[in-house]
């Protein structure tokens, strides 16, 4: 039991969590995801005064 | 914007029904406990507790009155915010007033006036930890968080009533702790002194804090979260987790403050400190830096340097941050494979703190003149860069060599003193610097002016503060190391004591210049709610400016 317990904590736990880590550099460095991250990068600085009620467009842009 | 007429209330929604129930059951435990409780601390302390849960009613029925909370999708929750910026603030006073006072008691111990036991230092001490870190700082999570996850995702805060519960629950909870540390209520556990029946109230408060923020991400109107949303994230479902783990415990009655800790002798400690250096891990600089991610590039009207390593930055710090725990139990009972593991975590958090302090700082390049005309881009700059001498102190200080010669001594306190005044509190001072005029609509804060002397007046404090504590923590760690040619120890530790009686006084002036700057940024504040803003800020900038549209 101890045995079988500490196989999945330990080697079982170093692989998962490296896995996931580099799942996450990954999916941070895929070339693809740019433009989603640029436009992501600006939502502190798109905003206005009063929440998106209605219709957005792709940029998530207040577009009523 | 028609905010005045007609906004849409909420009648009594069940989230109100809810709330009112829960203060009903709490006032009815804490008038039992005033009669019944074994304890004579604990009758005394229910009566505050009623005390609040009937405010809470008044409040309640107040509400339910007016027609029920404001429920209106049409615009975001400020008065929320406002709420949590005036708590903030003087919640701030308050922990630093107790830190000066307890850093004179060091200097003169005449000042713990033996009459009076809540005089005690340790028993103001617990209360100027738990006022700067929970109350001051918790409060700016809270109003921080609230406001940049109605912004970035473009809807209002979910959950009827419930914002408006964790705000007040929250600060219900902080008297609750307070009070009950100056009458000697505590369960000793450093920076979780609070008793069972408190630390249940505020992991009720908790949930509904995470259920709110995880309800108002779900309602949003923006395709991507936010990178400062995942920081808010993880630090409020990573203190819930370390609350509940770090206080489990049996209470004694069901009345009485009293409880048992499940944990004992080296498990207790290290439950302790994992839950210990994660407070520091997930509410310290998690949350925070969930404000440098938001309030940087907005200030100085600059996207993120790099929002690639943002995403890199959370995770690592998220998968190293949480095994540095045991590096406070160094030449302990602990085994000595989980000291080394808590050691070469630390050393290993070098590189996502310093890779989000680059992120924070690269954030102004081409508007570096902002820290020349902006005091308050200059106090969010310096606090990240107080964040990255921080977090490369500490992580030598977590070497058990250097821990040989700085634990236990005033080196530690001043490490986490220019973590606290310089990264937390700047951080902080700068947000609320930013939401004030932001939220109460003025052109820029009452004095410019003043918010300089409160950055050369409160940096110039942290200077002496560190220098102080590390002339101070250096010498005692020799001096308690020195041996005599005979193999005897040099001194005695009150030797040490009296040796370090200038640096105290130091100290003390110290954080005396830093609660001045917090008093002045206080008047600032109230001069510009009251509206008293004559020349326009160039600086802060009009929320509707970046849209084109509508």
């Amino acid at each position: 039991m101890h045995e079988t317990l500490s196989i999945f904590a330990q080697t079982g736990g170093l692989l998962i969590f490296v896995f996931l880590f580099a799942g996450v550099v990954a999916y941070a460095l895929w070339p693809r995801n740019q433009a989603r991250f640029d436009a992501a990068a600006n939502t502190p600085l798109t905003e206005s005064d009063t929440p998106a009620t209605s219709g957005q467009n792709e940029d998530g842009i207040h577009v009523r | 914007m028609s905010i005045a007429q007609g906004l849409r209330r909420a009648g009594t929604d069940p989230s109100t029904a809810a709330v009112f129930l829960i203060t009903i059951l709490g006032a009815l435990w804490s008038l039992f406990a005033a009669a019944f409780a074994p304890d004579a601390a604990m009758r005394g302390q229910s009566w505050l507790i009623l005390g609040g849960f009937l405010t809470g009613i008044i409040m309640l029925v107040g509400t339910i009155a007016g027609g029920g909370v404001i429920d209106d999708e049409r615009e975001y929750n400020e008065n929320l915010i406002k709420a949590g910026v005036i708590a903030t603030l003087f919640w701030g006073i308050a922990g630093l007033l107790v830190g000066v006072i307890i850093a004179l008691q060091l200097a003169f111990p005449v000042l713990n006036i033996e009459q009076f036991g809540f005089t005690n230092f340790g028993r103001l001490r617990p209360l100027h930890t738990s006022a700067v870190i929970f109350a001051f700082g918790g409060n700016a999570l809270l109003a921080t968080s609230f406001y940049v996850v109605q912004r970035t995702c473009r809807t209002r805060i979910a959950g009827g009533i419930w914002p408006w519960f964790v705000f007040w629950g929250y600060n219900f909870f902080i008297v609750i702790a307070a009070s009950g540390y100056i009458i000697g209520i505590t369960q000793s556990k450093e920076y979780a002194e609070p008793e069972w029946y408190a630390d249940l109230w505020l992991t009720l408060v908790w949930v509904v804090y995470l259920l709110v923020f995880l309800g108002t991400l779900w309602k949003r109107k923006e395709p991507h979260i936010y990178v400062a949303n995942w920081f808010y994230l993880a630090f409020i479902v990573t203190i819930a987790v370390l609350h509940v783990v770090n206080n489990l415990a049996v209470p004694v009655s069901f009345l009485g403050s009293r409880s048992y800790s499940l944990f004992a002798g080296v498990q207790d400690a290290l439950t302790q400190w994992w839950y210990g250096h994660n407070a520091v891990g997930f509410f310290l600089t998690a949350g925070f830096l969930g404000i440098m991610y938001y309030f940087i590039p907005k200030r100085v009207q600059r996207p993120v340097y790099s929002y690639r390593l943002s995403i890199i930055h959370f995770w690592s710090l998220i998968f190293i941050y949480i095994w540095a725990g045991p590096h406070h139990l160094h030449y302990t009972a602990l085994p000595e494979w989980a000291q080394t593991l808590g050691m070469t975590f630390s050393i290993m958090l070098w590189m996502p703190s310093w890779g989000g302090m680059i992120n924070g700082l690269m954030t102004l390049s081409g508007a570096w003149d902002k820290l020349r005309t902006d005091p308050v881009v200059r106090m969010l700059v310096l606090s990240v860069a107080f964040y990255g001498m921080s977090t490369f102190e500490g992580p030598v200080m977590s070497i058990r060599a250097v821990n040989a010669l700085s634990h236990y001594t005033d080196w530690t306190v001043g490490h986490v003193h220019s973590g606290a005044l310089g990264w937390v509190g700047f951080i902080s001072f700068g947000a609320m610097y930013c939401l004030v005029p932001w939220l109460w609509k003025r052109k820029g804060m009452h004095s410019k002016a003043l918010v300089d002397w409160h950055f050369w007046i409160a940096t110039f404090g942290i200077l002496l503060y560190i220098t102080s504590m590390w002339v101070a923590g250096i010498m005692q760690g020799l001096m308690w190391r020195a041996y005599n040619e005979l193999g005897f120890l040099e001194f005695s530790f009150v030797e040490t004591v009296e040796a370090m009686h200038i640096q105290y006084i130091i100290r003390a002036v110290g954080g005396l210049l830093y609660l001045s700057g917090a008093l002045i940024m206080a008047y600032n504040v109230y001069r510009t709610i009251k509206g008293d803003v004559t020349e326009e800020d160039e600086h802060v900038v009009p929320q509707t400016a970046a849209i084109p549209a509508e």
